[in-house]
């Protein structure tokens, strides 16, 4: 379960602050499925990226099952990363010289999962996502769909608590769009996961129980009587 | 996956890991080589100083100088007067000592009993000038105006005397020099005659202490035709040629080796040597055995290896100058400069691969397992490059020992003046035989590679790899995920 309370970051650039977050409160129960979504610039990825613990609030408390991991010292919010957090990008960002199985594999490597162990999990992890075919096929012999399920299990891989993607679809076509969010689905549902994504797609936010706005820094949540 | 991630990346990048590694080989090569043509120099430098005394000798121990005492140490020549019938070719052979001073046989003892002196021989260096030839008597002719009697003649030009002059006449002598040795034939480990190698016939037996038996160095053999079995004349006493001696050096310590006893009957120098040759216990401590030496034998110079090194000039002095001077800083130079290139590509490619290090991050990988997959291909570019760099160096050393560049060194040229090296040897060197002035000898030069010089390349590899893999590292490990993501975002 994650709690935020009056989180707030600031970037400054010359004389100039910016607030990314400007007294962020929201709670998000285990299980949930929350869809953020804002103007261009408005703190959506800065949000996730404090979810994630990829970076730290200037003021706030981000705190995830009662550990405030903006107060955690950088080996432990690793950790919390590498068994808890899986991630999921807009641009895919595979390893491009390594192979799908191996791209899934790099995800198991921090926990110390043993090499026999490591592949067997990642090719059945690639199974799940319809890539049982695909396990030695590099990022640049797949299409951006492909990729986009190969980084979906490479979040998966390690059974985190919590998934966080940051549109996911923004580069794919309509068809792949609706292909990866029915695997997100799937698997939201599949793991119990938390799952809080980013996107711009109103139609992909229509589906959601819960809707966050963030404009300006500025959070409003809003249930979807629809989703 | 460390292997695995590290050989995908090289192959995907091996261009860039080619630049990389070709200016580590390039400095790693220069290294090799310019140390390949230092050990070169010290080796030809080595052959040149065996040349003086031969092969396992530390230090040499001559007389101190002293005033010299002039005119009684030149080489006289008495040739009798003869009947005006008689033009017969006389011959007069002097034997001096080289140097003209002498040690008593006994410092050889005296020498051999000081702390850290492992073995100790005498040996008496001497110059031999034949002069051979005749005269011829002039012809009286007598003057068309004048008498028949010659001119010139107590109250010459006066009348009534013969008128006339004598005409042709004179004298045709030849000098010819050469150099003995006297060896002490007990004790052949040591001395001279170890820088030759007997190439024909034997070496002197130990109980040949006294025998009129002679060895020749091949050069002066060659030219005076002499073979194993010739007789060989020193001063009207005939000896027996048992066997040829060739220098290693090309350069032969005397052109006669004799018995010490019988070198010092020759020279009426009964029990002197001109020259003790020191072998120490342990050649760590022979400055330490020097001064002992110096302090508990009276009235001797001692001359190290060292300070008859200092002595030597010419192109080999010059080239061994420039490759520890020039060759020493141009590699440094190179090298610093292809770590700092190594360093810059290293890092340049850890800044093109934000995003894969900060998605890495994110994914849970702590900053030392990434900074240690950088480290680990910026080093395998590093014995790439270390690799490439001894093949290179490999082949430059091979190149240079094909070609052999002659190298001239000039020997004792100084040597007199400097260090007080200069003994009573003349021209300045410790009495080594047959040295009596500046000496001029070519060497060829070798560039010999050896597990040192290979060891420092990879060494050198390894540092290569680890200071590029340290820019890089540095950078990756200062990556914060979330800043990786944004920018590439």
């Amino acid at each position: 379960m994650y709690e935020l309370r009056g989180v707030t970051k600031r970037y400054t650039r010359g004389k100039d602050t910016v607030h990314a977050l400007d007294g962020v409160d929201l709670t998000i129960g285990d299980g949930d499925r929350l869809v953020i979504q804002g103007p261009t610039g408005g703190g959506k990825s800065t949000l996730l990226q404090m979810l994630g613990g990829l970076d730290r609030p200037s003021s706030g408390e981000v705190v995830l099952d009662g550990v405030d991991l903006a107060k955690l010292p950088e080996a432990r919010l690793t950790r919390v990363r590498s068994e808890n957090i899986g991630f999921v990008f807009q641009s895919f960002n595979l390893i491009p010289t390594l192979t799908a199985q191996e791209n899934v594999e790099t995800a198991l490597v921090p926990l110390g999962v043993k090499t026999k162990e490591r592949r067997e999990r990642a090719a059945e992890a690639l199974r799940s996502v319809g890539l049982g075919e695909r396990l030695g096929h590099l990022p640049s012999e797949m299409s951006g769909g492909q990729q986009q399920r190969v980084a979906i299990a490479r979040a998966l891989v390690k059974q985190p608590k919590v998934l966080l993607a940051d549109e996911p679809t923004g580069n794919l076509d309509e068809g792949m769009r609706d292909e990866i969010m029915e695997v997100l689905e799937r698997m939201w549902k599949e793991y119990g996961l938390t799952f809080i994504m980013v996107t711009h797609d109103s139609s992909i936010a229509r589906k959601a129980p819960r809707v966050a706005t963030i404009r300006k820094g500025k959070i409003s949540v809003k249930e979807n009587t629809g989703g | 996956m460390f292997f695995t991630y590290l050989r995908r990346e090289l192959r995907r990048r091996r261009k860039a890991a080619l630049v990389v590694a070709s200016g580590l080989a390039l400095g790693i090569a220069l290294v090799i080589v310019v140390n390949s043509v230092s050990n070169g120099m010290g080796k030809a430098q080595d052959k040149v100083l065996q040349s003086l005394y031969g092969l396992g000798t530390d230090m040499t121990v001559t007389k101190a100088s002293e005033p010299s005492t002039s005119s009684s140490q030149r080489p006289r020549f008495q040739f009798d007067a003869r009947n005006s019938d008689d033009d017969s070719t006389q011959s007069s052979d002097r034997v001096m000592v080289q140097g003209f001073t002498t040690l008593a046989s006994s410092t050889v003892a005296e020498v051999g009993d000081q702390k850290g002196v492992s073995n100790a021989v005498g040996g008496l260096s001497l110059t031999v000038f034949k002069v051979s030839g005749q005269f011829t008597r002039g012809q009286f002719q007598q003057d068309q105006q004048g008498g028949g009697m010659p001119s010139g003649g107590p109250g010459g030009g006066s009348s009534g005397q013969p008128q006339g002059e004598v005409r042709g006449g004179g004298a045709d002598f030849d000098i010819n020099q050469y150099t003995v040795y006297g060896t002490d034939v007990t004790q052949t480990g040591l001395g001279p005659l170890t820088s030759s190698k007997i190439t024909s016939g034997r070496t002197f037996k130990t109980t040949e202490t006294d025998a009129k038996v002679v060895v020749a160095d091949s050069a002066y053999a060659k030219e005076k035709k002499y073979k194993v079995g010739s007789t060989v004349t020193v001063k009207g006493v005939k000896y027996e040629l048992i066997g040829i001696a060739t220098a290693d050096s090309g350069d032969s310590a005397a052109n006669l080796y004799i018995p010490l006893k019988q070198a010092q009957t020759l020279a009426d120098q009964k029990d002197k040597v001109t020259t003790v040759y020191v072998k120490a216990t342990d050649s760590q401590q022979i400055d330490v055995v020097k001064s002992a030496i110096q302090k508990n034998v009276s009235g001797t110079t001692v001359t190290t290896s060292a300070d008859l090194a200092k002595t030597v000039s010419g192109s080999l002095s010059t080239a061994s100058s420039l490759a520890t001077s020039v060759g020493k800083w141009l590699s440094i130079a190179v090298l610093v400069a292809a770590f700092l290139v190594a360093g810059l590509l290293t890092s340049s490619a850890v800044s093109r691969r934000v995003r894969e290090f900060g998605t890495l991050k994110a994914l849970g990988w702590k900053s030392g397992r990434v900074t240690r997959q950088v480290v680990g291909e910026a080093v395998v570019n590093g014995l790439v490059g270390g690799a490439l760099g001894i093949a290179v160096g490999l082949a430059g050393a091979y190149a240079v020992t094909a070609i052999s560049p002659t190298l001239q060194a000039q020997l004792g040229s100084a040597g007199g003046q400097t260090g007080g090296a200069g003994g009573p040897g003349g021209g300045g060197f410790m009495g080594g035989p047959g040295r009596q002035t500046a000496k001029s000898l070519e060497v060829a030069l070798t560039a010999p590679v050896s597990v040192t010089t290979i060891a420092v390349a990879v060494a050198l590899a390894v540092a290569g790899g680890l200071i590029a893999g340290a820019f890089g590292g540095w950078r990756a490990s200062r990556l914060r995920p979330a800043d990786a993501l944004r920018r590439v975002e």
